[in-house]
């Protein structure tokens, strides 16, 4: 009995051997050389595979990094959107090179033509992807370059960082988005851009693409860009152009001065993160505070309501007017 | 009359309700503006040659072709051209269109408007051929192929037959047939030109035995004329497609991703033949065609030979309105037929009916799971899967649903139609050749 056990054990142990010695020469003569350091670079890298960075995956990055270092001398072009500068000066630090710190982005959905903006004009109840309403009927809105609403960008999404908002229609970016252009490239309008984060987050941008011609872009939306050129005329710094009448703002121009913000008359231009801005006493008309001040303390219901009117700015500063009146009051 | 031929694979037969085969073709009034786009044919789309305040007269060259696949358009009205602006058209979206108000109806002189038969053909096929590419024929069933590109077979090919196709498959519509049954021997000496300038011997029109009365005419003149057949086929949608009336006719297969002049075939529409005769024997361009405007809810199901650029609300007032219960209007037949989602939109070169939905039968039925019944694939006329592609496309798995042959898909939504589970297999199947097609394109490129 033990005689079995030995000759199974010796068998099976001598055919190991024979095996391993075998794998070893075979492997040391077919052995391809592989760069350590693409190891490293990938086991920095945030292994989210997203292609944000133009390849195929964070291994086809890390090899391209460490080819266009050894070649190069420089990665320069090849970013990690994703890591953002951390993770790329980590990978500096690995190929000995320094790396230049490049601005944060982030997606912007430039396109305002919320349900109350554009209001559905046809109803279509087939397939819903916003690819297939653009080439087939051009989407339920009158706008036919606006936002289709059907959640295209959203599915391509890997990071959770975007989703539709239910009352406007309109897809809205957060915090975790990482640039990394899934949703840019699933727009089938080209409404999603990839801007500067800025700094604070704060942004400026023209939330329209609408080409045509003011009056038809204007009937169609009301928040739409009817390439007026006014915020062109305002701007300082020549960070904005005009082309087939839709001003762009560029990101690497803006100082964030928001004057443009306050010229637009259709309020196409919005600006993220920023303060509410104080009332200067010029925005506001003088005639309109002195009257609601002195109707005020007979009628105060009305007075309300003029203020309403009388102040076409957005919203927020309407409340702020409401606020101050009540300090005069005081 | 024996075992009438048709196509060898899949095909439905929907509900046929051809409610306006007995309205004879009326002449619709000139409407007050025309709205002309600029690209109503399959390809570039032309270029305008007029500006604004230009006079026009009927006929009137306005838009040149903008390329090898693409067409001339002529003025379809006289008057002036009030503007060159985005307007809406049958696609949904806002595309350049030459605005013309009407003043008059004043023709080109050139034009031969009597009604006289003229049977000798006096000019040479190439003279043919550049008459009818000068005149800005499209393909009238509704794909709008220019016909000049078809009767230029690339060389090496030469084609054998031509067929007509008096088909009209697409259930509701009836231009075609009224066409066939007033304009009989006008489309006899039309196809006498296309065999003249493709230099063929035979000829053959099909048409299903639902139009028994167009069968017994047409044969009836083709006795008279040399080398044309008139084949009846068997009621079965979709044998207006070029490869399946081919296939019925000849029962020759084109093979996948060619053209019909690979088996030596050309094929025309009847509508088509009729607008050869007329601007090679009468110096007409296309400016006018047959319209079918119909619809269970329509008061007046009719045939309309309307001007190119009519608003197609004008239309379905001269079918006594549109009716209260009204749920879409669709361009085209029921089957193939796109949605418009303005009545401002003209009529185009390729509009060959407006049919009118009631709201019962517009909706679509819930969605349900697939049960893999396998009827889509039964009924597919080029021998796919429409199950298995329109979920690949739906899944994104373009290159999937490209291995699987999606570019042969004819659109023609027979598995739509037969599908128990409601699902919108054509939607899908044409996202996907959408993607597929832009991915080839963009290889081609490369």
């Amino acid at each position: 009995m033990d005689n079995i056990i030995v000759i199974a054990v010796l068998a099976l142990g001598g055919l190991g051997l024979i095996a391993a010695v075998v794998l070893f020469f075979i492997a040391s003569k077919f052995r391809v050389f592989e760069d350590p350091k693409i190891d490293e670079v990938e086991e920095a890298l945030p292994s989210a595979n997203c292609g944000g960075c133009g390849f195929p995956g964070c291994r086809a990055f890390a090899e391209a990094t460490v080819k266009s270092a050894k070649e190069n001398k420089s990665i320069e072009g090849l970013n990690c959107p994703v890591g953002g500068n951390d993770v790329m000066q980590t990978v500096g630090n690995i190929l000995g090179l320094a790396v230049d710190a490049t601005d944060p982005m982030i997606a912007v959905v430039r396109c305002n033509g919320s349900f109350a903006h554009t209001p559905a004009k046809v109803k279509y109840e087939g397939a819903t992807s916003c690819a297939f309403a653009h080439a087939l009927y051009g989407g339920e809105g009158g706008c036919q370059y606006g936002c289709l609403g059907l959640g295209d960008c959203v599915a391509a999404c890997n990071f959770d960082a975007i989703h539709m908002n239910p009352e406007t229609g309109l897809p809205e970016v957060n915090d975790k988005c990482t640039a990394c252009n899934a949703c840019v490239i699933a727009c089938p309008r080209d409404i999603i851009e990839l801007r500067k984060r800025g700094p604070k987050d704060k942004r400026i941008f023209v939330s329209c693409v609408n080409m045509e011609k003011g009056a038809a872009a204007k009937k169609n939306c009301e928040v739409a860009c009817i390439g007026c050129s006014l915020c062109q005329k305002a701007c300082a710094f020549d960070a904005i152009t005009i082309t087939n009448f839709l001003a762009y703002i560029d990101f690497n121009k803006c100082t964030l001065c928001r004057k443009c913000v306050e010229v637009c008359p259709t309020n196409a231009i919005h600006e993220i993160n920023f303060k509410p801005r104080k009332p200067k006493p010029e925005s506001v008309p003088e005639k309109t505070v002195v009257r609601k001040a002195e109707t005020v303390d007979k009628e105060a219901v009305p007075a309300k309501e003029q203020i309403e009117k009388g102040d076409t700015k957005a919203p927020d500063a309407a409340t702020e007017v409401k606020e101050d009146i009540k300090v005069t009051k005081e | 009359m024996g075992i009438l031929k048709t196509f060898a694979l899949g095909g439905v037969h929907p509900e046929e309700n051809k409610l306006s085969s007995h309205a004879a073709i009326e002449v619709l009034p000139v409407p007050k503006q025309v709205i002309v786009p600029l690209g109503q044919n399959l390809g570039a789309p032309s270029k305008a040659i007029v500006k604004k305040g230009d006079k026009v007269k009927v006929g009137q060259l306005i838009a040149e072709a903008g390329g090898f696949i693409s067409a001339n358009i002529h003025s379809p009205v006289s008057g002036t051209v009030l503007k060159i602006d985005p307007a809406i058209d049958s696609t949904g979206y806002r595309r350049p269109c030459v605005f013309i108000t009407v003043e008059g109806d004043e023709w080109d002189e050139n034009i031969d408007k009597t009604d006289t038969l003229k049977a000798e053909i006096a000019l040479t096929p190439e003279e043919i051929v550049n008459r009818i590419k000068s005149a800005g024929i499209v393909g009238l069933g509704g794909a709008t192929f220019p016909t000049s590109v078809k009767l230029m077979p690339p060389p090496g090919k030469t084609a054998e037959f031509l067929i007509i196709n008096g088909v009209e498959c697409e259930p509701y519509l009836t231009s075609d047939h009224r066409v066939m049954l007033e304009k009989g021997k006008e489309i006899m000496v039309g196809i006498q030109i296309l065999m003249k300038a493709l230099k063929v011997e035979k000829a053959f029109i099909g048409i299903e035995n639902n139009k028994k009365d167009a069968i017994a005419y047409l044969s009836e003149l083709s006795q008279s004329y040399q080398g044309i057949e008139v084949v009846p086929l068997k009621v079965q949608y979709p044998q207006g497609g070029e490869k399946q009336l081919i296939k019925a006719v000849v029962n020759r297969e084109v093979p996948s991703g060619k053209l019909p002049i690979e088996v030596g075939c050309v094929v025309q529409n009847v509508g088509t033949a009729l607008a050869v005769y007329e601007a090679v024997q009468k110096n007409k361009p296309l400016i006018e065609r047959v319209v079918t405007v119909t619809g269970k809810g329509v008061k007046k199901p009719s045939n309309f030979l309307v001007r190119i650029g009519t608003p197609v609300e004008q239309l379905i007032e001269a079918a006594e309105g549109l009716p209260e219960n009204t749920g879409k209007v669709i361009s085209g037949g029921p089957m193939m037929g796109k949605s418009l989602t303005s009545l401002d939109a003209p009529v185009v070169k390729g509009t060959s009916g407006i049919l009118i939905m009631e709201k019962e039968e517009s909706g679509r039925k819930t969605e349900s799971p697939c049960i893999r019944c396998s009827k889509c694939t039964y009924v597919c006329p080029m021998g796919l899967e429409p199950f298995l592609l329109s979920k690949a496309a739906k899944l994104g798995k373009f290159e999937m649903a490209e291995n699987e042959m999606i570019m042969d898909c004819i659109e023609c939504g027979s598995c739509q139609y037969t599908c128990p589970a409601n699902i919108p297999l054509l939607d899908y199947l044409r996202l996907g050749k959408l993607k597929v097609g832009q991915a080839i394109r963009n290889r081609n490129k490369k």
